[in-house]
């Protein structure tokens, strides 16, 4: 089974349109919830389906969703991240450049299950253009009566807005792109209270990622049967992998969770460029620990990853070839995420920088013997020890790189 | 003398202000707007943004500081930000930002002399299926290698 939950229209011209929309069969999910299903009936779905985050942490949706205390006399806020910040990730940006119809309608979808008639999309800040494409499919969707007051004379109302991040890696973690979205620097929250009980302006909130939210109207269309039919019983769906670096086809895939990491490379994405050897892959999104090229005979799932020792994070996969030094990969992977690291916690603020250094001084033909341990020691010093996860992020690729390719990084030391 | 938003602006401000039930909350779509207007966020500026959202100007300081598409001095005409990140990098990136560097005759950071171009090197910017990439301005540039710079840099008034 090969379906297109997400890129279905993504070769449809004008989809992004809400007449090319709607004589796609566009928003018979949201006329089906609103008329049709009551809000505890679409969660019991969501749940059932085994959507799972697809910004990386992979959360079950609906379990979420179900955090979210009910009786309490705030408004509740949805918040989307459109961030997108990930290296090696650009999966967001198709679905809301190709299809933002399918994102608008799972947005409406999760508000009415959860009770939110306030949502906001945060994109980065880079996406300007995509901005104005999603305030435009907003507006389109304001007139036609699917946003606004009253939604097709449900008596629910949902009102939709676009907020602009401005260039911070961060704010893609949940509570700084709360903080962020206050107006503030985004300094990760410290966790409890959890966003689904005090999240935006102190309120309950949902943070879900773009192409989670993308897969709702399917499920209520569908079924949650369905759902893990299409993909796996724990882990429903499709993802849509990104490949880029060495490979001849770079792009967007949309496949079933759990498709051979192999095949995506080398059927999908045409293989490797020509006169180039398959060296490593990135499986996640460069926080995914490093997989060498016989690792790759792997299904793309969350749980066959965390076996693997590594993550399918946002399903971004960099494909590094024999002529890149792993040095040079290293050297990218730290000089990330010390520019990234928000500076609160001191192991991520320091460490970061620290190995930065460090590494900078083993690519210049200066390293020392004791390099490499001290890396894994102050990798390991941040590792979990951090407010947020970017310490984890960082210190999870950099332990598998210096790990597995230890013999080829001792050879850039001096003698 | 604090720098006046144009009457355009002032009315998509208090449209923008509406969507929050906080006024600070549309710190950074404001900051997008005034950086807009006014070629940067520098000391005159905030004081500007920090009085219209009723904060104090060291609230939107310190935002401005956090955020790299903020900038204290105004930059060139074009802003080229190259991504320096891994799948760019595997691609030759780093070639070609030394190509940049010596086409335009100047550093990461600076602008050349006649305020044309701006040159920085920036994190992943989500376009790693056309990699090595840029950005000029909001614009994306893919696929790139020395000539197809040329050719993009040419077309540049």
């Amino acid at each position: 089974m090969n379906e297109k939950i997400l890129s279905k229209l993504f070769d449809v011209e004008q989809a992004h349109k809400i007449d090319v929309y709607l004589e796609k069969k566009g928003y018979q999910a949201v006329r089906k919830a609103v008329e049709k299903m009551t809000p505890e009936l679409i969660l019991e779905e969501v749940k059932n389906a085994s959507l799972r985050g697809r910004g990386g942490a992979g959360f079950p949706a609906g379990v979420k969703w179900g955090f979210v205390p009910k009786g309490v006399d705030k408004p509740k806020y949805l918040c989307v991240n459109a961030d997108e910040g990930e290296p090696g990730t650009f999966k967001d940006k198709y679905i809301m450049s190709y299809n933002p119809h399918l994102l608008i309608e799972g947005i409406i979808i999760t508000s009415y299950c959860v009770g939110i008639h306030k949502a906001y999309i945060y994109i980065r800040g880079e996406y300007e253009n995509i901005a104005l494409r999603l305030e435009e499919a907003i507006a389109e969707a304001e007139d036609k009566g699917y946003l606004g007051k009253n939604i097709l004379n449900s008596g629910f109302d949902l009102d939709l807005f676009v907020h602009r991040g401005a260039g911070a890696y961060v704010c893609g973690e949940e509570t700084a792109l709360l903080e962020s979205l206050e107006g503030k620097r985004g300094n990760p929250r410290l966790k409890p209270p959890f966003p689904a009980s005090i999240g935006l302006f102190n309120c309950p909130t949902v943070i879900n990622n773009v192409e989670t939210l993308s897969n709702v109207p399917s499920i209520i269309l569908n079924g949650a049967d369905w759902f893990c039919q299409v993909g796996l019983p724990k882990d429903g769906g499709t993802r849509i992998f990104g490949v880029s670096g060495m490979v001849k086809k770079p792009g967007v895939y949309e496949l079933p969770i759990g498709s051979s990491l192999k095949e995506i490379i080398f059927d999908h994405a045409g293989g490797m460029k020509e006169g180039k050897e398959l060296k490593a892959v990135i499986p996640g999104g460069m926080s995914a620990p490093v997989l060498t090229a016989d690792e790759i005979d792997i299904k793309m799932d969350f749980d066959s990853l965390v076996e693997a020792k590594s993550m399918l994070g946002s399903a971004a996969i960099i494909v590094i070839d024999t002529d890149t030094s792993m040095i040079d990969v290293l050297r990218l992977v730290t000089k990330f995420y010390a520019h990234e690291s928000c500076g609160q916690c001191t192991p991520c603020r320091i460490g970061n920088n620290w190995i930065r250094k460090t590494v900078n001084r083993i690519a210049s033909g200066e390293g020392r013997k004791e390099d490499l341990d001290n890396i894994i020691r102050l990798a390991n010093n941040i590792l979990g020890k951090t407010l947020c996860p970017l310490g984890d992020a960082a210190a999870m690729p950099i332990i598998s790189i210096v790990q597995k390719f230890r013999q080829e990084l001792e050879s850039y030391m001096r003698n | 003398m604090s720098p006046e938003f144009s009457e355009q602006t002032k009315k998509k401000l208090q449209e923008i202000i509406a969507r929050y039930p906080q006024k600070r909350a549309a710190l950074l779509p404001v900051l997008h707007l005034a950086q807009r207007e006014f070629g940067r966020i520098s000391f005159e500026e905030e004081k500007a943004v920090a009085s219209l959202l009723e904060i104090k100007p060291i609230e939107v300081r310190e935002v401005v500081t956090f955020y790299s598409m903020f900038m204290r001095e105004p930059v060139g005409k074009y802003h080229i930000q190259v991504c320096s990140n891994l799948s760019c990098a595997i691609l030759g990136a780093e070639n070609l930002i030394d190509y940049l560097k010596e086409k335009l005759g100047i550093g990461l950071g600076e602008t050349t002399a006649d305020q044309k171009f701006t040159l920085t090197t920036v994190e992943c910017l989500g376009a790693c299926e056309y990699a090595p990439c840029m950005m000029i301005n909001f614009d994306y540039y893919g696929n790139l290698d020395q000539s197809k710079i040329d050719e993009i840099l040419d077309k540049l008034e």
